[in-house]
């Protein structure tokens, strides 16, 4: 069983993930009024990436290296905590939903550790607005997972994302809000980061990775294609009843969830630009005062 | 079979000796720091392994020494002192043999036998405060330590830095004792003796309150939690760097190890006073890694990265006693584990890192941040330990800070469901802390250790000898152990619980699951590496891209105040703020400076404001005395004058004058 589900998600990761990028760029594309590229793009890209050769700098040591591996790694464990469908998480057990917050961690020092590593100005300069951005970030996601669980009285993420029936409350859609906003900066999307962007100094994942080349750039869009994946399934979990329906229409609404919050991504970026540097502290102090007021909600209902 | 106790003396005493054979040698004799080192190794073997015994023997091995004045002293091993006896033990050894490469007696003759003398002496007396079942036992082995410590960070004298921060030091210490001497004096009135037991019977209300805050008072200032930590930032950047291990790894947890002494020797503390000890916990927590990532001098930045990991330690200690109080057992043991857990762990990964920023600094010369860089290709193994600690402090998987970190989370997140709502706020809490030590720790490691060389003396560093990687490597793997198998700390963890009576883990704390996930992920990254390992063996050379910048230079790499800058930005409130440029003007302007360093907002800010208008007062106070004999009779003269004013019966005027009045 265990193994069976350890097999089931990284099926799924490995073979599904990319796809998400082809439908954010898709929509994007449609929205701009484009054909766009084919939605497997993302996966002959990260094909390419995967076979060519490596060009390292003089400057890096192995720390460069470890940013990619990190990065897979945790987000490859993080998945095991997550419910898929209607796969119970692999490794469920009290607080993994700190464990969850924390292998994102694990992955933000390599990845930053792994940019100062090339003495690029350009790439300091990401590496601590990520570093900045997450501190506000981290404390949104922990206040959201809070407030779950305050509203299940569970203390694993399998629990916390238990369907319930009824009507969705105020506290529920404050919550919901405030993990999509998380999910955008986790995932550098618009408004917090332009993954489209030409420009060094307006990025912060993009310019992380800019010496990053070949096979290693290849796990980094592998990592962070991931990345929104588990992401997303964790938000698609709240807003679908799972587990009611049998399992052929979890796994359905797992792929609707995935798709349709990709979707709404692309909506997203076609409708707005990058915020100012300045303005996105506000944003993610915003998230953090959603995911707290919704758990002073339930915390003072209970 | 030799009693534990006898064992964990044993080693106090070699550790305590462990510098008097140097006096009888010459000064720049290396084998006096041979022998000082062999026999403090000796004195941890020893001292560990009657601690390992004591912490699962029985807990109440006890026995007199024969002390006339005070009729008698008592002291005893129980699983509480052998818990924190053990990284007394394994520090000061491990850091006594990184000495002989880092301090070498024939480079250092002056200080050298100074420094292991007081080092020896330091271990000893915390042995000793950890055994001590007796308030003069107690205070003896508090102020032992304390001298020793001052003698060790003003140990260069000749730096008016480390006089300095001894003075202050040295006020911050006596100050703790004398907040001690009436905590004692107090504890006396209260159970009749001075004696160190449990006291079950109830103290009023009032008594109680002034006890533990006595004992807040004295513990925390040797623990420096905010804003009792004036003192440490100054004091651990000024000693030697093997002296900062031990006093930043140990020295701040007989803080921590009297206050959980203290809720030992007092059963039902109430609940206000663990919601005391989890806000000062958070509040230190936060406002300790800010001020840490507005460092630029790597030393300063660990020691105040030490009074946020003292703050997590805190908030464990005030999740537990919350729960005693309150009745919540899960909470107790949650919360109490993480603490006592936190303390071995900080003690390891932070005395790897003082001894890994000392091996920077030895091979540079400079605790400059931004004097630094590149170091990696240099010291490689200085480095990946430097960074394997930088992970194990940030809190993160596969190493021991998460396992700590995990239990206080998990303990908060049960208070929500048992009632204790307020103190689940400490959650966002703890997680910006953890993002805020990450950006810290990223920054310290990748501006010392990654990128270019900012200076030539960081290009010609070299790799620290043997004597001081083994110790930084042993401190590293047990961060290691602990993080891959937690479950091999449980029984230990569970034996100092049940000596202040809480519930053991158990199926509270999922041991087996985290070191799992930990050992998961490490795994699946050693795989990773291993299918990189050909790509990278054959990849093509190149320097950095810098963006089709032509000629990119060393100094124009992201530095420790230009990483930290916007981080700083939210922390404005509290941080003395560094001075913003002012802005250039004219076609030529003239040279100006920046210096973003920022000063300690207790000791710069409070402290030192107040203690000048003390000065002020003095001052005008010195003009009365000039030391001129006249002036002094004049005084005298003017002192009887007024009394033979004030016996004058001013106050019958009325009825005098009434009688002698007209009629």
């Amino acid at each position: 069983m265990t193994i069976l589900g350890v097999l089931v998600r990284l099926a799924i990761l490995l073979a599904c993930s990319p796809l998400l990028l082809g439908v954010i760029n898709k929509t994007k594309a449609l929205a701009a009024g484009r054909k766009g590229a084919p939605l497997v793009q993302p996966y002959h890209d990260i094909a390419k990436l995967l076979r060519k050769s490596l060009t390292l700098s003089r400057t890096t040591s192995w720390v460069f290296v470890a940013g990619p591996i990190a990065g897979l790694a945790s987000v490859i464990v993080a998945s095991m905590v997550l419910p898929f469908g209607p796969s119970k998480a692999p490794l469920a057990f009290g607080g993994d939903m700190i464990l969850f917050a924390y292998l994102f961690g694990l992955s933000r020092f390599f990845t930053t550790a792994a940019a100062l590593d090339t003495g690029s100005a350009f790439e300091g300069m990401g590496a601590s607005r990520e570093a900045f951005f997450a501190c506000l970030a981290e404390p949104a996601l922990l206040l959201a997972f809070l407030a779950l669980s305050a509203r299940s009285s569970s203390l694993s993420l399998s629990g916390m994302l238990q369907s319930r029936p009824g009507n969705p409350d105020m506290p529920f859609v404050l919550v919901c809000v405030g993990l999509f906003i998380v999910l955008l900066a986790e995932n550098c999307r618009i408004p917090i980061d332009d993954p489209t962007t030409h420009l060094e100094l307006t990025m912060i994942h993009e310019a992380m990775v800019l010496d990053h080349g070949g096979p290693l750039l290849g796990l980094v869009e592998y990592a962070s294609a991931m990345k929104l994946l588990v992401l997303e399934s964790l938000l698609a979990r709240l807003l679908f009843p799972f587990g009611v329906h049998g399992a052929w229409l979890d796994w359905a609404f797992l792929a609707l969830g995935a798709v349709g919050i990709a979707a709404v991504i692309g909506l997203l970026e076609s409708s707005m630009a990058r915020l100012k540097m300045r303005r996105v502290p506000y944003l993610l102090t915003g998230a953090i005062l959603l995911c707290g007021s919704a758990f002073i909600l339930l915390a003072g209902a209970a | 079979m030799i009693e534990p106790i006898s064992l964990v003396l044993a080693g106090a005493l070699l550790a305590a000796a462990s510098g008097l054979p140097g006096l009888f040698m010459r000064r720049a004799n290396p084998w006096a720091q041979r022998i000082a080192a062999a026999l403090m190794v000796l004195a941890g073997l020893a001292g560990i392994w009657g601690s390992a015994r004591g912490i699962f023997g029985p807990p109440s091995t006890s026995f007199e020494l024969p002390w006339p004045a005070v009729g008698g002293s008592l002291i005893g091993l129980d699983p509480l002192s052998a818990f924190f006896l053990i990284p007394i033990f394994l520090i000061a050894s491990l850091s006594s043999v990184y000495g002989l490469g880092y301090w070498p007696q024939a480079e250092k003759p002056r200080t050298a036998r100074r420094l292991q003398l007081f080092f020896g002496l330091l271990a000893g007396s915390m042995v000793l405060i950890a055994l001590a079942r007796h308030a003069l036992a107690f205070l003896a082995g508090w102020e032992t330590m304390a001298l020793s410590a001052f003698f060790l960070v003003g140990l260069e004298d000749d730096r008016p830095e480390c006089r300095k921060a001894g003075l202050v030091f040295l006020v911050a210490a006596h100050a703790s004792t004398l907040a001690l001497f009436g905590f004692f004096a107090l504890w006396r009135s209260a159970s009749g003796s001075f004696e160190l037991a449990p006291l079950y019977g109830n103290l009023a209300g009032p008594a109680m309150a002034v006890l533990l805050g006595l004992g807040l008072a004295g513990f925390g200032l040797k623990a420096g939690f905010m804003p009792l930590h004036f003192w440490l930032p100054g004091a651990h950047a000024a000693a030697p760097s093997q002296a900062s291990a031990l006093l930043s790894g140990v020295v701040l947890k007989m803080g921590i190890y009297g206050l959980a002494r203290m809720a030992w020797l007092l059963p039902a503390t109430p609940a206000w006073w663990g919601g005391t000890l989890l806000a000062l916990g958070a509040l230190s927590g936060l406002l300790g890694v800010a001020l840490a990532l507005s460092q630029h001098d790597i030393k300063k930045l660990l020691a105040y990265h030490s009074v946020e990991n003292i703050g997590i330690i805190l908030m464990g200690m005030g999740l537990a006693l919350l729960g005693r109080a309150t009745g919540r057992s899960e909470l107790f043991a949650l919360g109490l584990a993480g603490c006592l857990l936190h303390v071995w762990n900080h003690a390891l990964f932070k005395s790897l890192l003082f001894l890994g920023a000392g091996s920077a600094v030895h091979a540079t010369g400079t605790r400059s941040l931004d004097a630094l860089g590149g170091l990696a290709r240099r010291m490689p193994w200085t480095a990946a330990l430097f960074i394997a600690g930088a992970v194990a402090i940030c809190g993160l998987p596969p190493l021991n800070g998460f396992v700590s970190e995990f239990l206080i989370y998990l303990g908060l997140f049960k208070g929500l469901a048992a009632g204790a709502r307020g103190a689940a706020l400490a959650v966002p809490v703890l997680a910006m802390i953890g993002a805020l030590a990450l950006a810290c720790f990223v920054k310290a490691a990748g501006v010392a250790f990654l990128g270019e060389p900012r200076t030539p003396e960081a290009e010609r560093a070299k790799e620290s000898p043997a004597s001081m990687i083994a110790p930084m490597a042993v401190l590293a793997a047990l961060c290691a152990i602990i993080g891959l198998a937690p479950v091999l700390v449980a029984p230990a963890l569970d034996a100092a619980l049940s000596c202040l009576g809480a519930p053991a883990l158990g199926s509270l704390a999922p041991m087996r699951e985290l070191g799992i996930a930990s050992a998961a992920t490490l795994g699946l990254a050693l795989v990773l590496a291993l299918a990189l390992a050909r790509p990278i063996a054959r990849a093509r050379l190149a320097p950095t891209w810098d963006c089709g910048y032509a000629r990119p230079d060393p100094r124009m790499q992201y530095s420790s105040s230009s990483f930290a800058r916007s981080v700083n930005g939210i922390f404005a409130w509290a941080i003395r703020a560094p001075k913003e440029p002012r802005k250039l003007q004219g076609a030529f302007p003239a040279a100006e400076r920046l210096e973003a360093e920022s000063g300690d907002p207790v000791l710069d800010g409070a402290l030192m404001h107040s203690f000048r208008g003390l000065e002020r007062l003095s001052r005008f106070c010195h003009r009365f005395q000039r030391g001129l004999a006249q002036k002094y009779i004049l005084y005298i003269l003017i002192a009887l004058m007024l009394l033979a004013l004030a016996s004058l019966p001013f106050g019958q005027a009325l009825p005098f004058g009434q009688a002698g009045g007209p009629k």
